[in-house]
C-alpha cells in the first residue's frame, strides 16, 4: 500500500514538474548504451504507473505492445522505426502517456490498418508532442475515450490514396480532444467515424490527398480554429447531427472536384465565423437541413455556396460574400432556405436612407450558374458578353432562377465578422 | 515594299496629327493601371482586362477601319493616279492603320505591367498581347473589306456593327443553344472546333485556360485544357488566328484590286 502511495506521489510530482524533469526521475531509462537497451525490455520490467525514459537513438523493435499504464517519455526525439513492415506501438492499457518520440516507417498494408500508435479500447491516454514520419496511419483510436492528442506533427508519404493512411483516425470513440497538431501528406488528415462529443481544435491540416478533415456519423462534435489548406478535396462532414464548426479557415482547396467544406446529410448544425478563401466550391450542402450559417466570410471562391434543392430550412445570415465567381448556385427553381442581411460584393443596389441596408433586394443566383448546373459544358462560355447580358436580364426579371432565393436586406458595407483563424497561421 | 513603307509613313503623320491613337493607348494604360491599383493580383487583372480587351479591340478596330476608309476616299483616289500597284497601296493603307493600333494597345498594356507585375504572369501577358494583336489585324481587315464592298456609308457602318455583334454576342448565344439541344451527346470536341471558328471566343478560352480558372470548368475544362494546353493545340490556335487575319485581308485586297473608284 505504502509503495502505491509513493508511486502516486511520484506521478503527481512528475506531472507537476512537467516533461523536462522526467529525465532525472524516471523509473526506467532505456538507452542504446545503457543497462536496458530496448523499450520492449523496459515494458516487461515496468510496473503500472512507472515512467520510462527513452534516450535518443534509433530503436528497431518491430511491434511494441504497451499493456501497462506507463508513461513513455522521449529525450531528444528518439526514433522508433517500423522498418516499413510493422505497426509500431499498440496500446491496450488506460492512462498511458506517450511524449516526445519520433515514429517512422510504419508498414504499409492493404489488409491491416497499421498505425504508428494504435489505441484499442482504452481511456485517459495522452499522446503529446510526437512526430510521425511516413506513418501509414499516424494515431489510430479504436473504441477509446477521454483521450488527448496534442501538439504532434504528421508527415505522410502522400502519393496514392490506397498506399496512404489517415493522420489521426478515430473509430467508435468518445470525448476525444485533438489539439494543435500539424498534419500533412496523409489520405485524410483527421478521420472520424462513429465518434461522439469530441473536439478538434487549432490543428493545421494541409496537403492531404483526400480530405483535411473527414467526419462520418459523428454526432455532437465541435471543431474550431483549425486551418485546412490545399487538401485534395477539402473537408467533408457526412451523416452527422448537432455539429459546431466555427472559426476555421478553409483555404485554397482548388481543383475540379475540390471543396472548402462539403456537407452531406448534416442536420441542426452551426457554421459560424469561418473563412472560406480561394476554394473551387466554398460550402457545398446536400441533404443538409436546419443549418445556421452565420458570420462567415466567403472570398474569391469559384462557387461560394452551392446548395442542392434537398437542403432545407437553413439560414444564411450576416455573411460576407466577396469576389466569388458565383455567390450562390442551386439546381432547382424551388428554394427552402433563408438568405438575409449578408454582404454581397456583386450587389449593385443603392441605399437612399443610409441605414446600411440596400433598398433593392439582391438575388445571388446568377442565371449562368443555373445554366451551368443544368449543362456543364456551358461553362466554356464564362466571361462571355452574351452571358453577362443574360445575367443582367435575369436579375431584373427572374424567369429561371429561384424567385424566393433573395436577400431582402443586403448590407452595403462589408460586415466586420471576427474569425479566430488568424491565431493559427502555420 | 519600299512604297508600302512610304505610304505607311505618310499615314503615320496623319494619324499622329489626329491624336486619337494617343487616346487609344492612354485608354489601355489607364485601364490596366487602374486594375492593378484597385484589383490586386496579377491573374485577376488579366481576367478583368481580358474582358475589356475582347470588347474594345474588335469594336474600335472595325469602326475605325470603316470610318478611315470612307474618310480617306479622296486621298486613296489621289494615290491611285500615281504609278503605284493597287496591291501595294492596299497593304500600305491597311498596315498604316492596323500597326499603330497594335502599337497603341501593346504599349498601353505593357507599361503598367512592367511597373506593377513581378514577371509571374509573363506567359499570360504574352498570350494577351498576341490575341489582342491578332484581333486588331483581323477586325481592321474586316472593316476594310466591308467599307470597300459598300458605297453607302450608313450601310457600311451597319454591316460593321452587325459583324461585331455576331462575333461578340450572337455566336455565343448559338453555342449555348446548341449545347442545350445536344446535351445528351458528347459535344466537347465539336465545341473545341466551334470555339475556334470565332477568334474572340478562341482568345477568351486560351486566356482563361492559362489562369487557374480552368478548375471551375469541370470535365469540359479538362478536355479543353488537354487540347489547348498541348503543343498541337497551341499551334492550331495560332494558325487559326492567322487564317482569321488572312481571309479578310486577302478578300479586301481582291476587292480593292477590282474596284472601280
Amino acid at each position: 500500500m505504502k509503495k502505491k502511495i509513493a508511486q502516486y506521489a511520484f506521478l503527481i510530482l512528475a506531472l507537476l514538474q512537467g516533461g523536462s524533469v522526467a529525465g532525472q526521475t524516471a523509473d526506467l531509462v532505456v538507452g542504446t548504451d545503457g543497462s536496458i537497451p530496448s523499450l520492449k525490455q523496459a515494458l516487461e520490467l515496468a510496473r503500472p504507473g512507472d515512467t520510462i525514459l527513452l534516450k535518443s537513438g534509433v530503436y528497431k523493435e518491430g511491434a511494441v505492445l504497451v499493456d501497462k499504464s506507463v508513461q513513455i517519455i522521449g529525450q531528444g526525439f528518439p526514433v522508433l522505426d517500423g522498418e516499413g513492415e510493422y505497426q509500431i506501438m499498440t496500446v491496450t492499457a488506460d492512462d498511458v502517456v506517450i511524449r516526445g518520440i519520433e515514429f517512422r516507417n510504419v508498414g504499409v498494408s492493404f489488409v491491416e490498418d497499421n498505425a504508428a500508435i494504435k489505441l484499442e479500447g482504452v481511456s485517459g491516454v495522452r499522446i503529446v508532442e510526437n512526430r510521425f514520419i511516413e506513418a501509414f496511419f499516424g494515431v489510430y483510436l479504436a473504441q477509446s475515450q477521454k483521450t488527448l492528442i496534442e501538439g504532434n506533427e504528421f508527415y505522410g508519404t502522400g502519393t496514392r490514396e490506397a498506399t496512404t493512411g489517415n493522420g489521426i483516425h478515430l473509430w467508435y470513440c468518445k470525448e476525444i480532444t485533438i489539439r494543435n497538431n500539424k498534419i500533412n501528406g496523409h489520405r485524410d488528415g483527421i478521420y472520424f467515424e462513429f465518434v461522439e462529443d469530441s473536439k478538434v481544435e487549432r490543428n493545421l491540416s494541409w496537403g492531404n490527398l483526400r480530405y483535411g478533415l473527414h467526419f462520418m456519423f459523428s454526432d455532437r462534435c465541435e471543431y474550431l480554429k483549425n486551418v485546412f489548406r490545399q487538401n485534395g478535396a477539402g473537408v467533408a462532414v457526412m451523416y452527422t447531427h448537432n455539429m459546431s464548426m466555427h472559426d476555421n479557415l478553409f483555404e485554397k482547396n482548388w481543383g475540379s472536384a475540390a471543396f472548402g467544406l462539403l456537407l452531406k446529410e448534416i442536420t441542426d448544425s452551426y457554421i459560424t465565423n469561418n473563412r472560406f478563401y480561394k476554394n473551387s466550391i466554398g460550402l457545398y450542402t446536400e441533404g443538409s437541413n436546419r443549418l445556421h450559417v452565420r458570420e462567415n466570410t466567403f472570398e474569391e471562391n469559384g462557387w461560394a455556396v452551392k446548395i442542392m434543392a434537398n437542403s432545407m430550412e437553413s439560414e444564411f445570415v450576416h455573411n460576407n460574400f466577396i469576389n466569388n465567381t458565383f455567390d450562390v448556385a442551386t439546381n432547382s427553381r424551388q428554394n427552402f432556405n433563408t438568405f438575409d442581411s449578408n454582404y454581397w460584393s456583386s450587389y449593385t443596389g443603392y441605399d437612399l436612407n443610409r441605414d446600411g441596408i440596400g433598398d433593392v433586394p439582391f438575388r445571388p443566383v446568377r442565371l449562368f450558374s443555373y445554366i451551368v448546373e443544368k449543362q456543364q459544358t456551358a461553362m466554356i462560355l464564362s466571361r462571355s458578353f452574351f452571358i453577362d447580358i443574360l445575367d443582367i436580364a435575369e436579375r431584373i426579371v427572374p424567369m429561371l432562377t429561384p424567385e424566393t432565393l433573395v436577400d431582402a436586406h443586403p448590407r452595403i458595407k462589408k460586415l466586420n465578422v471576427p474569425t479566430g483563424e488568424k491565431e493559427n497561421e502555420g | 515594299m519600299d512604297k508600302v513603307g512610304k505610304i505607311i509613313k505618310y499615314q503615320l503623320f496623319d494619324i499622329f496629327r489626329n491624336k486619337w491613337l494617343l487616346f487609344y493607348a492612354l485608354f489601355f494604360f489607364v485601364v490596366t493601371d487602374g486594375l492593378f491599383r484597385f484589383g490586386g493580383g496579377g491573374a485577376k487583372v488579366i481576367i478583368s482586362f481580358m474582358n475589356i480587351m475582347l470588347f474594345i479591340i474588335p469594336l474600335v478596330s472595325i469602326l475605325f477601319g470603316t470610318m478611315f476608309l470612307y474618310n480617306s476616299r479622296e486621298y486613296i483616289e489621289l494615290l491611285l493616279t500615281q504609278p503605284v500597284k493597287r496591291r501595294v497601296l492596299f497593304a500600305g493603307l491597311y498596315l498604316g492603320l492596323a500597326l499603330p493600333l497594335v502599337a497603341g494597345f501593346v504599349l498601353g498594356v505593357s507599361i503598367p505591367f512592367a511597373l506593377y507585375d513581378d514577371g509571374g504572369q509573363l506567359a499570360t501577358l504574352g498570350l494577351l498581347l498576341l490575341s489582342g494583336t491578332f484581333l486588331t489585324l483581323m477586325f481592321t481587315a474586316l472593316a476594310f473589306f466591308i467599307a470597300l464592298r459598300n458605297e453607302d456609308r450608313a450601310r457600311g457602318f451597319g454591316i460593321s456593327i452587325l459583324v461585331w455583334l455576331i462575333f461578340s454576342f450572337v455566336y455565343d448565344g448559338i453555342i449555348l443553344f446548341a449545347s442545350f439541344s445536344l446535351a445528351d451527346y458528347p459535344i466537347e470536341k465539336p465545341l473545341i472546333v466551334a470555339s475556334m471558328l470565332n477568334p474572340i471566343d478562341l482568345a477568351r478560352i486560351l486566356i482563361l485556360l492559362k489562369t487557374d480558372f480552368s478548375a471551375l470548368m469541370g470535365y469540359t475544362g479538362a478536355v479543353f485544357q488537354n487540347f489547348f494546353g498541348s503543343s498541337l493545340g497551341i499551334t492550331v490556335s495560332l494558325l487559326t488566328m492567322l487564317v482569321w487575319t488572312m481571309i479578310p485581308a486577302i478578300l479586301g485586297t481582291r476587292t480593292f484590286e477590282k474596284k472601280d473608284f
